[in-house]
């Protein structure tokens, strides 16, 4: 019985975890008072190593999903470096330049296929790598909030000119926050990737970096939990509201509107105790 | 082969400049709503669209003249342009709200506003009557025009002119200026920063569906989502010349044109819009006030 239930929804299941970890990449960038629209390139980028290791190298899965977080990072490298100096629409609008250039040498080259992408890509994901692998996240985040680290993005969050007057080491944080984010992104790219055996140079746009930021914008980034719950219910309620597919772009941009204007905080308020 | 360069580049400089006054004209009314309300509203490239459509719907069925069209798109969508400030960015403005606040919700409304439109209209592209403009060529020398080319660059020019003698020699620039200074000094100093924000949303928005008609003219390609890619290299335009600089926008625009339009020409045509964001980037990494941008003072 579970088995067929499984089967039958696998992709979905696998969809709600990759989007799961997504919306955790969102959430660290947000965490610090930060915006990226680049999650939805570092994802790229990290499914496209992945992918080209995998099929041209014949890497070992765990050394293809190294790989798939370290190329990202040195992307957020190269676009944080200049820009988190500078207010936050500067990071905004230099990764939507990250993701186009991106998606234009994707559609030129010949290594990455071309608009047609790369298929092919053998299935190496499970139930528990995916699910591990978020947990493991989850778990992570929650003791970062407990800590002292915490408190300092925290505090960046409510307001930068009081925590680094306080002590917080704002190019430090900001410039980490970001790498971690990256790394989530690739390996979420990776993961999606090897799950779905094909990957096309379109499918990490615009569309989809909004996407992400509506699973953390709608969960609320009080705590790991809230974007995790928005990439829950926003990959699910499209699957259970088929009759409105054109509409479904519609929703997403919806609950971003009602979100900002009338629960700024999100679906999930509480916020994580300390210690310490 | 170099000969072969030499002969080919007037006509390719032309198409340059021609494709930079589109970028330009369209990231006039961005900068300025980005300059006078501190807002990156990206709504903005919806009025483009908006700008096109009416000006379809309005050669089409209403059967106006182009030279009435355009004026009454641009007007209707400045109306527009005010409703949505006044729907997403005021309540915001008034909670003091942080500025990735507006940003976000912009680009939610985007999102719903592009999505509805695709769902109404569809995707595919529409164009307008080819009875609207004279298709005839204009040679001169080795170098050939046509009218809506012409009334691209002469629009450009005319409304960097308008918008500069706006700002700098109106009563109505001045508090535009103090507003983009300081909106609660502005408004101590007996500023009505409302009506202010209205006007200045009305212009953005008229600009933008100005845009959208001229450039749906010269290439006589109307779809919904014909804002949302040159929004992309609005982005570029606006951070290259410098966040709310009028002259920066054209000057950028123009170069990125003319960058664009060689690379097509002389390396390769799929590389074309890299250059915007690569151009991006690199300013970001060397001047990130933009090339005529000052640094803003950050205080606490």
């Amino acid at each position: 019985m579970f088995d067929n239930f499984f089967f039958s929804y696998q992709t979905l299941i696998f969809a709600v975890g990759i989007n799961g970890l997504l919306a955790l990449s969102m959430y660290t960038v947000l965490a610090v008072g930060q915006l990226s629209l680049g999650q939805a390139a570092f994802m790229g980028i990290g499914a496209y190593v992945s992918t080209l290791l995998t099929l041209d190298a014949n890497w070992p899965f765990a050394a293809v999903l190294l790989a798939a977080m370290v190329v990202p990072a040195l992307a957020a490298l190269l676009i944080g470096g200049p820009t988190l100096k500078l207010t936050g629409v500067y990071l905004a609008l230099a990764t939507i330049a990250l993701g186009e250039i991106l998606r234009i040498f994707c559609n030129a080259s010949d290594l990455t296929g071309g608009a047609l992408g790369l298929s092919g890509i053998p299935n190496k994901t499970s139930f528990g790598l995916i699910f591990g692998i978020l947990a493991v996240a989850l778990v992570g985040f929650v003791l970062v909030a407990r800590s002292r680290l915490g408190r300092a993005m925290e505090a960046m969050r409510e307001d930068e000119v009081a925590a680094g007057v306080m002590g917080v080491n704002l190019p430090v944080m900001k410039m980490g926050a970001l790498m971690v984010s990256a790394m989530l992104a690739g390996l979420a790219g990776a993961l999606n990737a090897h799950a779905n055996s094909f990957i096309g140079p379109n499918d990490y746009g615009f569309d989809q970096a909004v996407t992400i930021l509506s699973f953390a914008l709608l969960g609320g980034i009080g705590s790991p939990f809230g974007p995790v719950l928005g990439a829950i219910i926003l990959t699910v309620l499209p699957e259970l509201l088929t009759a409105l597919h054109d509409f479904k772009l519609v929703v997403n941009g919806f609950i971003i509107v009602i979100a900002v204007l009338f629960m700024p905080r999100g679906l999930l308020i509480w916020r994580i105790g300390r210690v310490g | 082969m170099f000969a072969q360069i030499l002969q080919q580049l007037p006509q390719q400089l032309l198409n340059g400049l021609v494709l930079g006054s589109t970028y330009a004209l369209f990231a006039l009314g961005f900068t300025l709503m980005f300059g006078v309300l501190g807002v990156i509203n990206l709504t903005y490239g919806f009025y483009f669209t908006t700008g096109a459509f009416l000006a379809l719907y309005g050669t089409k069925l209403l059967a106006l003249p182009i030279w009435l069209a355009l004026p009454a798109a641009a007007i209707v969508t400045g109306g527009i342009a005010v409703l949505f400030d006044a729907a997403l960015l005021t309540p915001l403005r008034r909670k003091k709200a942080p500025e990735l606040a507006s940003l976000m919700v912009t680009l939610g409304a985007t999102l719903l506003l592009y999505s509805l439109m695709t769902a109404t209209f569809g995707t595919e592209i529409r164009r307008l009557p080819p009875a609207v403009i004279s298709h005839a060529a204009i040679i001169v020398g080795s170098v050939r025009m046509n009218w809506s080319q012409i009334l691209i660059m002469g629009t450009t020019v005319a409304i960097v002119a308008a918008l500069l003698a706006l700002i700098r020699g109106t009563r109505f620039g001045l508090s535009m200026r103090a507003l983009a200074e300081n909106g609660e000094a502005a408004q101590l100093m007996g500023v009505n920063t409302d009506a202010v924000v209205r006007l200045v949303s009305l212009i953005s928005g008229a600009l933008g569906a100005t845009a959208g008609v001229l450039i749906g003219l010269n290439f006589n390609a109307i779809q919904p989502y014909m804002g949302e890619s040159m929004m992309l290299k609005g982005f570029a335009v606006i951070i290259i010349g410098g966040l709310g600089n009028i002259k920066g926008a054209l000057i950028a625009g123009l170069v990125i044109g003319v960058l664009e339009v060689l690379t097509a020409g002389f390396l390769s045509s799929n590389y074309k819009d890299a250059v915007g964001f690569i151009l991006l980037v690199t300013t970001l990494w060397f001047r990130p006030v933009g090339l005529f941008g000052r640094a803003p003072i950050k205080r606490a």
